[in-house]
């Protein structure tokens, strides 16, 4: 049956079986392909769900500009629900994205500020935060970050399909930004079924943090319930770039940067398991990161300093 | 035991510009007090009330040790901590 629009066609991402992967032969290893989303990421679910909701309370009106600090995957969500919505959108950047993005951004026909000096999304949400004060009544912020509508499009939408497709699931695997598919996932497989474990995997920040002052200004996203997660690991670029291309190798899924720390947090939990079924979200595919040449170098003899300072989330 | 602390930015002007420091102890927090010991001033960075500042994340290797034992978490030789703040991550 077709869908009635674009909007109909995101979510229902395919869980894929790798045999391949699994350290061992009684654990199954599965893979949640969000890069099959229509603009290529998990974000499609959240930027419907966030829209959808403004619009149903009144927040977002046919007068408004819609602006988010992003570092690629929401705003390019964002800019096909707006177009396909008829909204104007802008986009607040770190200026460290891959070109990838601001070229899928315009395409949808997004405007694009970049947050001047700014070296992690932090800064790009501050810039963001300015522009809506200075400015109230003209935008409407979805704002990721602090937005229930985004934990509640993993607990309505991701959430089922994973446990419709691996009833008996042990252990769910996501990368940790917004925290909102951990924390929606988390929820909805935690209610039903009980010691199910949820695990975080973590960008390493290397030099991204050399331009805090002090610790406190770190920041925590509102919409993540550190109550669902039952670890955190942080897995350092080089690391994620070699598992991407191990997922190439042996089971020829063309996955994104964060999807490589996720994998080697799920494979390690896999490998704790004596049996059992791990499932780890791969939150898009690696289109948007050809120009790092990841597939065609060598990764293991890559010096740290090469991969730090980048935004790969 | 000692153990080797890797800090980012934040924490290496405290610890004269060094990105891994040397710390003594059995558990996490043993080596939190033998690093206050040693660079004054380290653990009100790192600690509030007795507890991990919210948005600091220590690492054990490579796991958050508040889903472990958080400051009870024992240490063998060989392990590496991690003090890295706790950022906006994800697109």
């Amino acid at each position: 049956m077709p869908f009635a629009s674009i909007l109909d066609a995101i979510g229902n991402t395919p869980l894929v079986h790798l045999p391949r992967l699994s350290p061992k032969s009684g654990v199954n290893l599965y893979a949640k392909l969000e890069g099959q989303n229509p603009t290529g990421s998990v974000k499609d679910r959240i930027a419907r769900h966030m829209i959808l909701a403004a619009e149903a309370s009144g927040a977002l009106t046919p007068d408004k500009i819609i602006l988010e600090p992003t570092s690629g995957n929401t705003g390019i969500s964002l800019a096909m629900v707006a177009r396909a919505k008829g909204y104007k959108l802008i986009c607040v950047l770190p200026d460290n994205v891959t070109p990838e993005r601001e070229q899928l951004l315009r395409a949808f026909g997004a405007d694009v500020v970049y947050a001047k000096d700014a070296i992690s999304t932090n800064d790009a949400v501050y810039k963001a935060q300015q522009m809506l004060a200075d400015d109230p009544d003209r935008y409407f912020m979805p704002y990721q970050y602090g937005n229930e509508n985004n934990p509640q499009a993993h607990y309505d939408t991701t959430g089922p399909e994973v446990l419709r497709d691996v009833p008996d699931i042990d252990v769910f695997v996501a990368g940790l930004g917004t925290g909102g598919t951990l924390t929606g996932v988390g929820r909805y497989l935690k209610e039903r079924r009980p010691g199910v474990k949820v695990i975080a995997a973590v960008p390493h920040p290397g030099d991204l943090v050399q331009g805090l002052r002090d610790l406190g200004e770190g920041f925590i996203p509102a919409v993540l319930d550190e109550s669902v997660l039952d670890g955190r690991i942080v897995v350092d670029a080089r690391t994620s770039f070699a598992t991407v291309k191990e997922l190439m190798e042996k089971e020829a899924i063309f996955a994104g940067i964060s999807s490589g720390a996720v994998m080697r947090v799920a494979i390690r939990a896999a490998d704790r398991l004596d049996s059992g079924n791990v499932v780890a979200l791969l939150a898009d595919g690696g289109w948007k990161y050809l120009s790092t040449a990841l597939w065609t170098r060598d990764w293991e003899v890559t010096e740290e300093s090469e991969t730090q300072g980048t935004i790969w989330w | 035991m000692t153990v080797e602390v890797k800090v980012t930015a934040t924490l290496q002007k405290m610890v004269g510009g060094q990105r891994v420091i040397q710390g003594d102890g059995a558990t996490v927090g043993e080596v939190i007090d033998d690093l206050e010991r040693k660079h004054p001033g380290i653990k009100d960075m790192v600690m509030v009330d007795g507890q991990i500042h919210r948005f600091v994340n220590i690492y054990l290797n490579d796991e958050d040790v508040r889903f472990l034992s958080q400051l009870d978490t024992p240490l063998k030789e060989g392990d590496v901590l991690s003090i890295l703040p706790a950022l906006a991550g994800g697109a």
